[in-house]
């Protein structure tokens, strides 16, 4: 059923001699979802894949698939199958051959071996190159025929290892809407490692993020982004301010946290649960603060909507401009010298122009932006 | 002229030309000179009396050349073939596998290629009458046996080296897709490694076959007096009287040999060039 879990890894752990590459992982992956596991190089993702693949044995805890236990099943006993980072196209062979040669393994027969070969190249629009060599094809070509060669086995789960890295920038864009296009087709469950946070986002329904072995949250993009669970997983995923601060007022329907550098103490609309007097973190995204002119003359702070008159506002200058297109990213240093980053889309052909290196500005946000991190 | 030459141009050089000429004339005069004489129209090798291929025909004529030839091209191919295997399995072995005296084994790999085959020829000569003699009364061509088996010792440390120089380029990712697809440990090497070995596999046994075939110490040693082979006949013609038909018989051997080296370096040659498209 979908929605149902199709994969249980229950307590994983990973050694290499005292190396820990996975530590005590417990996770479920649901049938039909796109699933990422996501982190930066050496964080254990691969290993963690590797593992589902059977490439590799846990050294410690179970791993589940359909609620039966493949701990110990080798790699091609499995109900998964896998599409390698560097596509793995065996050299020798068509594409067709490529294609059908798991299924010339399972012995299913020649006449029905060619539909389903054929099939699959479809799929991923590759008709009419099942007679080309892997060395005729371009990379986007190659990683194609992976797919179609993993797709025709009809696995319960495709595992796909970094597969958009070898690619250049404007075809792995495209590649990313065709992945997710071929999923909802072919309706089977997707799992995919990427130190790629972009990718993550744009293709996962659900991603488990990962540093030193540790999960540290799995959750759809969107609560990735909004609401991070950690610092790492804050500072991971897309770009943001962490600022350090004191919890003074904790009430049901708001908060307030006083950080070093800004006059009035921060304001939340929500409350945090936590005693007064704790530090925290605040994490606040660069597009959520806004940019306003200041004028030396009336210095009248600007009013950021829901909080109240004077809160989360402050005064800067700004020291770095990066045009970048769609967006201008502006570095504002605040008076006691540390830097916010603020992101302003372009949204005229003029704005960029309106503000400028040097300028004096006042910074705001809305009190539902800063997200607060315990840890 | 005219056309400047760029650095690395050498050959644009007058002295690097003659230098190289120098370097051919003084490694392949020889040879040409052999050549040549083969097909002089005397029974004395040092003077020149005109153009005939009779020291050819006379060749074929002669019985037990023809029958020292056969014994070498059997020689040749059934060592090969066992070199091959052996070779091939020891490659496999040292590349895929972790065992005790894995590094020992590496190093006496190379030791029939640097051990004078001289001295190689005296130990099988030592292991084939004190040790495992074979019998000779044995039919042709077992009777060819211990040459066989002399040969297949060491050249199959040559298809080793190659083969195993080949594996370094393989890509272990096949072997994890092959095995993802369904495929098990036969099946894999079968279907991947295998035709990714061919080039290695055919280099190595051409090479294998060209140093059966020329073989002359090793085989001296080995072989009794109904197991000549053609080089150790022609040996044999060279002490009786050095006639045109002996340069006649080098000919075809060298011509033989260059043919198979040639083939075997195209193939290596080929493949090389593939894998940097």
């Amino acid at each position: 059923m979908k929605g149902d879990a199709i994969i249980c890894f229950d307590g994983v752990t990973k050694r290499y001699g005292k190396v820990l590459a996975v530590d005590n992982v417990s996770l479920e992956v649901r049938e039909g979802e796109f699933f990422a596991l996501l982190g930066p190089s050496g964080c254990g993702k691969t290993t963690l894949l590797r593992m589902l693949a059977g490439f590799e044995v846990p050294s410690e805890g179970r791993i589940l698939i359909d609620g039966q236990d493949v701990t110990a099943v080798p790699p091609n006993r499995r109900p998964v199958n896998m599409v390698f980072q560097n596509y793995a196209v065996f050299p020798h062979m068509s594409v067709a051959d490529n294609v059908g040669y798991g299924l010339k393994v399972d012995g299913v027969g020649a006449a029905e071996r060619a539909a389903r070969v054929a099939e699959a190249l479809a799929l991923v629009k590759l008709d009419n190159f099942g007679d080309r060599r892997p060395d005729q094809l371009s990379g986007g070509q190659r990683q194609r025929v992976a797919l179609a060669r993993a797709l025709v086995k009809r696995p319960r789960v495709l595992l796909l290892d970094e597969p958009l890295s070898a690619l250049d920038a404007k075809l792995r864009e495209a590649m990313r809407t065709e992945l997710c296009q071929l999923q909802a087709k072919v309706g089977i469950t997707f799992v995919m490692v990427t130190h790629d946070q972009d990718e993550a986002l744009a293709l996962a329904d659900r991603c488990a993020v990962m540093q030193r072995g540790l999960l540290q949250q799995v959750a759809s993009p969107s609560d990735l982004y909004e609401f991070p669970a950690s610092r790492f997983v804050a500072d991971f995923i897309g770009s943001v301010n962490l600022l350090e601060g004191r919890l003074v007022v904790d009430e049901p329907d708001h908060a307030e946290i006083a950080v070093a550098g800004i006059a009035e103490p921060l304001f939340l609309d929500h409350g945090v649960t936590g005693a007064a007097g704790t530090s925290l973190w605040v994490a606040l995204r660069p597009e959520k603060i806004e940019l306003h002119k200041y004028d030396p003359a009336s210095p009248a702070p600007p009013h950021p909507g829901d909080a109240p008159p004077g809160r989360n506002v402050v005064a800067g200058t700004i020291r770095h401009v990066a045009y970048l297109g769609s967006e201008s990213l502006y570095e504002v240093e605040l008076g006691d010298g540390q830097r916010l980053k603020a992101l302003r889309s372009n949204l005229t052909r003029w704005d960029q122009e309106d503000f400028a290196l040097g300028e004096a500005v006042w910074l705001a946000w809305h009190a539902c932006s800063p997200a607060v991190l315990l840890t | 002229m005219g056309t400047p030459s760029g650095p690395l141009d050498y050959l644009a050089r007058w002295p690097l030309r003659l230098w190289l000429a120098g370097v051919g004339l003084f490694l392949y005069a020889p040879l040409l000179i052999l050549i040549v004489f083969s097909f002089n129209d005397s029974r004395r090798t040092t003077a020149w009396r005109g153009f005939t291929t009779r020291w050819y025909a006379s060749l074929f004529e002669d019985g037990e050349l023809l029958a020292a030839f056969g014994n070498s091209l059997v020689i040749a191919l059934v060592s090969t073939l066992i070199a091959l295997a052996v070779g091939t399995a020891t490659a496999l072995l040292l590349w895929r596998f972790r065992f005790a005296g894995k590094a020992a084994l590496e190093a006496v790999l190379g030791l029939p290629i640097v051990v004078p085959e001289i001295a190689l020829g005296v130990a099988f000569l030592v292991f084939f009458t004190a040790v495992v003699p074979w019998p000779a009364e044995l039919p042709w061509p077992l009777n060819l046996g211990a040459i066989i088996l002399a040969h297949a010792t060491f050249s199959f440390s040559f298809v080793a080296l190659v083969v195993r120089a080949r594996l370094a380029s393989f890509d272990m990712a096949l072997i994890e897709a092959a095995r993802d697809l369904g495929a098990g440990e036969w099946l894999i090497l079968r279907d991947i490694i295998l035709p990714h070995l061919v080039p290695g596999l055919v280099a190595g046994a051409l090479l294998a076959f060209t140093l059966s075939l020329d073989d002359f110490v090793i085989t001296f040693f080995t072989s009794g007096p109904d197991t000549i082979t053609f080089p150790v006949k022609v040996y044999a013609m060279v002490r009786f009287s050095v006639t045109p038909a002996v340069n006649a018989a080098s000919t075809l051997l060298i011509l033989l040999t260059a043919l198979l080296t040639a083939l075997a370096l195209w193939l290596q040659g080929a493949d090389l060039g593939k894998e940097a498209a």
